[in-house]
């Protein structure tokens, strides 16, 4: 066995050790706090709010995958073509906004809690995949292409025999991408009530807690971490399925 | 039976092909010769509707392309081209069935047709019916990208300058497979190339394309001798003509009675390879062979005489 793959393993069986049983690592916090400061968040379970976190997460960039996909799909389409260029730009543009500035937007329209947070996360996360797809859908090598239509496809079978295939590990790409920036911008999602794992880095915050702020810290960087190794893994494994 | 009447092409304001008529005899090999630009690819993709006529007809056996649907027509038509455009995230065997699985064939017999053709390109079936395209060479890659073309057996096969990619002497190799495999199946074939040689020794009939015409649509022994225009004559290269006459016939027609010295030939050679064995061995006769009989001999001065300019 490799040495990555033993400290991802000890990684994520240190994680799920810290959630089930946070009092047992309460003396590694200790030593952060002061005056009879609790050491372990006390207002909530560390595993439904981490469970919250990943929900939020997951169901932004599902949704945002599907919009942004299927929008590359469209564009890259003969009766789409019109439209690359300009949404190519509107990507662009997208990606130089800050999420925070998404999420002030979306409280007036959409109240306090996790609605804006997803619709935040789901925005944002938008622009990597469909810049991704484009891309991947855009660099088929032309040989390949002229090839699958010289043989008889219909632009449905070209689609899905030969250029998702081709771009899937491109595309793969940008999902990644979208779930670690949604992670880590979840958290800015408590400021707005929404349940994710900001919520103790805020409380932390609030009453100079540095204990509250690391473990808070902690968990969602381990997450990101073996979400985004993970997924890179699934990457790499496609691939190789499509070497050229 | 390939019939192209008054076709054309435009793109803007410039006709890249422009009023082509040419027809394509069953059973047969057409080369369409030119320079890039010419508009012999666009040619070659009008048969198939990758790039659909603004004028003019097509008709394959009698039927104008435009009554079926193209992505049907196209599974009708084999199409092969440079770089042979493989697949790469299928095995070698799901590439070759590609046609065959679109037309709905049965497993069973996908499997078959795949092995057949893996057989007849020389390549072991079961050493790479599950290869993937990487892991094969640029000849053996070129190989399959025919195979997949004929995969649904076709009576036509086009072919976008199929041996561009590959060195002289695979090049030489896949020609000479390609001739056996047009001979086996009874394919009509129509071939674009820039290469002259190549069609000369492809082509029972080759068009000379420029500027989106066809200058001339004739037999390889036609084109040599009797040029229509100085374009043809360049293609050709003046230095080439016996050369490239000689390399039409074989040995066996130019045999006569009589005993000659040293190393024999065989009488499937060209005449053009006769006349180098003669020149390089410094002999004015050769003897011929024929499955390991002695058939009679060749001679320098029946050479000279077929090399000369037809009359």
């Amino acid at each position: 066995m490799r040495w990555p793959l033993i400290i991802r393993l000890l990684v994520l069986a240190l994680l799920i050790a810290f959630l089930v049983s946070p009092e047992s690592f309460a003396f590694l916090l200790r030593p952060l706090i002061k005056n009879g400061q609790p050491a372990i968040y006390d207002r909530g379970s560390l595993w439904s709010l981490t469970l919250s976190h990943l929900a939020i997460t997951f169901a932004a960039t599902t949704m945002a995958t599907i919009v942004a996909l299927s929008l590359a799909i469209l564009v890259t389409r003969p009766f789409g073509a019109e439209f690359l260029p300009l949404s190519r730009s509107l990507a662009n543009i997208g990606q130089t906004f800050p999420p925070v500035a998404v999420l002030a937007l979306a409280v007036p329209i959409l109240g306090f809690g996790n609605a804006p947070t997803l619709m935040a996360l789901f925005l944002y996360g938008l622009l990597p995949i469909f810049e991704n797809s484009l891309t991947g859908l855009t660099t088929v090598p032309p040989a390949i292409t002229m090839a699958a239509r010289g043989m008889g496809m219909t632009g449905m079978q070209r689609l899905t025999r030969v250029e998702l295939p081709l771009a899937l590990p491109v595309i793969l790409g940008g999902v990644r991408l979208s779930t670690v920036i949604s992670l880590a911008t979840a958290t800015i999602g408590s400021t707005v009530a929404a349940r994710t794992l900001g919520e103790i880095i805020i409380a932390g915050l609030a009453a100079s807690n540095t204990a509250f702020v690391m473990q808070g810290g902690l968990i969602v960087t381990a997450l990101a971490v073996l979400i985004y190794d993970g997924l890179s893994a699934l990457e790499r494994f496609f691939v190789a399925c499509t070497r050229t | 039976m390939i019939e192209i009447d008054q076709i054309t092409k435009t793109y803007g304001n410039s006709a890249v092909v422009d009023r082509v008529t040419m027809k394509v005899e069953p059973h047969t090999i057409a080369a369409i010769v030119g320079t890039s630009g010419s508009g012999k690819t666009t040619l070659l993709r009008m048969i198939n509707r990758l790039v659909e006529p603004t004028t003019g007809t097509i008709r394959i056996d009698g039927e104008d392309t435009r009554t079926v649907p193209a992505y049907e027509l196209r599974r009708r038509i084999g199409y092969a081209i440079q770089g042979h455009g493989l697949f790469p995230h299928r095995t070698v065997g799901q590439n070759i069935g590609t046609v065959p699985k679109l037309l709905g064939w049965d497993k069973a017999r996908i499997a078959r047709r795949v092995d057949e053709l893996l057989d007849l390109f020389q390549l072991e079936p079961g050493q790479y019916h599950d290869r993937m395209p990487s892991e094969l060479s640029g000849g053996q890659q070129q190989r399959i990208g025919v195979a997949r073309a004929l995969a649904a057996e076709p009576n036509i096969l086009l072919m976008d300058e199929p041996f561009g990619a590959l060195d002289p002497i695979i090049r030489a190799q896949a020609q000479q497979n390609l001739i056996d495999i047009q001979k086996h199946f009874g394919t009509t074939i129509v071939l674009v190339t820039h290469d002259m040689e190549e069609a000369i020794r492809l082509g029972d009939r080759i068009a000379v394309m420029d500027e989106g015409k066809i200058l001339q649509y004739a037999t390889p022994q036609e084109i040599i001798a009797r040029p229509t225009t100085g374009f043809v004559d360049e293609l050709i290269g003046t230095g080439e003509r016996p050369f490239r006459l000689l390399s039409l016939a074989s040995i066996r027609e130019a045999v006569e009675p009589g005993e000659a010295k040293g190393t024999p030939i065989s009488a499937d050679a060209t005449l053009r390879d006769g006349l180098a064995e003669l020149l390089w061995s410094g002999r004015a006769a050769l003897p011929v062979e024929d499955g390991g009989q002695r058939i009679g001999r060749v001679t320098l001065t029946e050479l000279n005489r077929r090399a000369a300019r037809p009359q």
